[in-house]
């Protein structure tokens, strides 16, 4: 053994990796890197931007906050979480790139996932098109009751919304009821056969949450609430997300 | 109300199964990537499924999650589901089932960027295919292999 250890002097300078550590439940085990790269060697996201999970979890360690609360790579890994499933040490590294978006200043971050969380704010749908409670319910009934004429086997098919104690809250992307309402119908068929009792909510009817992707806290847990508190009022036993 | 693969039998049209990082990985796991599989055996039948390696609790994000589809770094999304494109061609399918929407979103548009013939699709429309009851107009996402196989109404095509 050596006399002594290293000692880096000077002013300590990570704060970044110590504030998401003490925001994580069980700290996320940051300080546990092992520094053997399984993380960095089946991420997609390796080598754009110039970085991987294995260097930004390194440069977190070295207290370069500045560098990896501007580096837009945050906003293309997807947080998918294969970096925490392969790690030996477990280590969060979604938690800090998901810290790190919400580092940027709110204008600073991506114009089209934060045009999406406003869209979503407009009103009660939470849907990442604006698309408004009203509107929601007018092309449900419609498409349903043109499929019941047009196939008489499905004239008892039910696509309810705000239906009290229905066992399935069901929640459904935007993408159809605004852009191809013909593909809402394949699964209210299934459902239809199957026997299951379901309802759609009229707020907080859309599946997706770009405010969460946004790294908005207060506007995600905003969209997720409505619908949450939707299901609730309803009665509803089962939350059943499309997405 | 009993799915089958007949339809399939001589078609043996093949598919490959994309395991959403959301449902799988950061949800329920292995076992609903099974459930998953069970489904889309009974469906297009078993010999018609090739996997992707690796697969289940261990895939490859296609990089469709996290907001990069509405992100603007459209190359970067591009670059990021390189591995996912290779992977599903790897495969040679015919389609890959998408159980997520940015996951769909994504892999239709990886085979578009890369001019590649495969078609990414709902689970929803194969069930109701194997049931006999998809209509001419709910087949979006078919190729034209499957445009015309066991039409539920077809007087009633828009096209």
């Amino acid at each position: 053994m050596g006399e002594t250890s290293i000692a880096i002097k000077g002013k300590k300078r990570s704060s970044f990796k110590d504030k998401v550590k003490s925001i994580i439940p069980g700290g996320g085990n940051l300080d546990l890197c092992l520094t053997c790269g399984a993380c960095a060697s089946g991420c997609p996201a390796s080598g754009l931007e110039n970085m991987d999970p294995r260097k930004f979890l390194r440069m977190c360690a070295m207290g370069l906050d500045e560098e990896v609360t501007t580096t837009p790579w945050v906003w293309m890994c997807t947080m998918c979480q294969r970096c925490i499933y392969v790690c030996p040490m477990q280590i969060d590294i979604p938690q800090l790139v998901y810290n790190a978006r919400a580092a940027w200043p709110r204008d600073a971050r991506p114009k089209g996932i934060r045009d999406s969380c406003d869209m979503a704010m407009r009103n009660d749908s939470g849907s990442a098109m604006g698309t408004a409670p009203d509107d929601f319910v007018f092309v449900v009934e419609d498409v349903l009751a043109e499929y019941q004429e047009a196939q008489p086997e499905f004239k008892d098919m039910v696509a309810p919304i705000d239906k009290p104690g229905a066992h399935f809250f069901l929640n459904q992307n935007s993408r159809e009821p605004n852009t191809e309402p013909d593909e809402l119908v394949p699964l209210w068929k299934i459902l239809h056969l199957a026997g299951v009792d379901w309802t759609y909510g009229s707020r907080g009817w859309a599946a997706e949450n770009y405010c969460m992707f946004l790294a908005d806290d207060d506007c995600w847990k905003h969209v997720i609430k409505v619908s949450a508190e939707q299901a609730d009022q309803l009665g509803c036993k089962v939350f059943l997300n499309t997405e | 109300m009993k799915v089958n693969s007949e339809w399939n039998r001589e078609r043996k049209i093949k598919f490959t199964i994309q395991d959403p990082c959301q449902i799988v990985r950061k949800s329920y796991g292995d076992a609903v990537a099974e459930d998953l599989r069970f489904v889309v055996r009974s469906v297009v039948g078993a010999e018609n499924v090739i996997e992707m390696t690796p697969n289940k609790s261990n895939n490859y994000c296609c990089g469709g999650g996290g907001g990069f589809l509405q992100s603007g770094f459209t190359q970067g999304r591009h670059d990021y589901g390189r591995l996912k494109f290779e992977q599903i061609i790897a495969t040679g399918a015919d389609y890959c089932i998408a159980g997520c929407h940015n996951c769909h979103a994504q892999i239709h548009d990886l085979a578009h960027h890369h001019g590649a013939a495969y078609n990414t699709v709902h689970i929803w429309t194969l069930i109701c295919l194997s049931l006999g009851i998809l209509g001419p107009n709910e087949r979006a996402y078919l190729g034209d292999d499957l445009k015309d196989v066991d039409v539920f109404h077809p007087e009633t095509s828009l096209y």
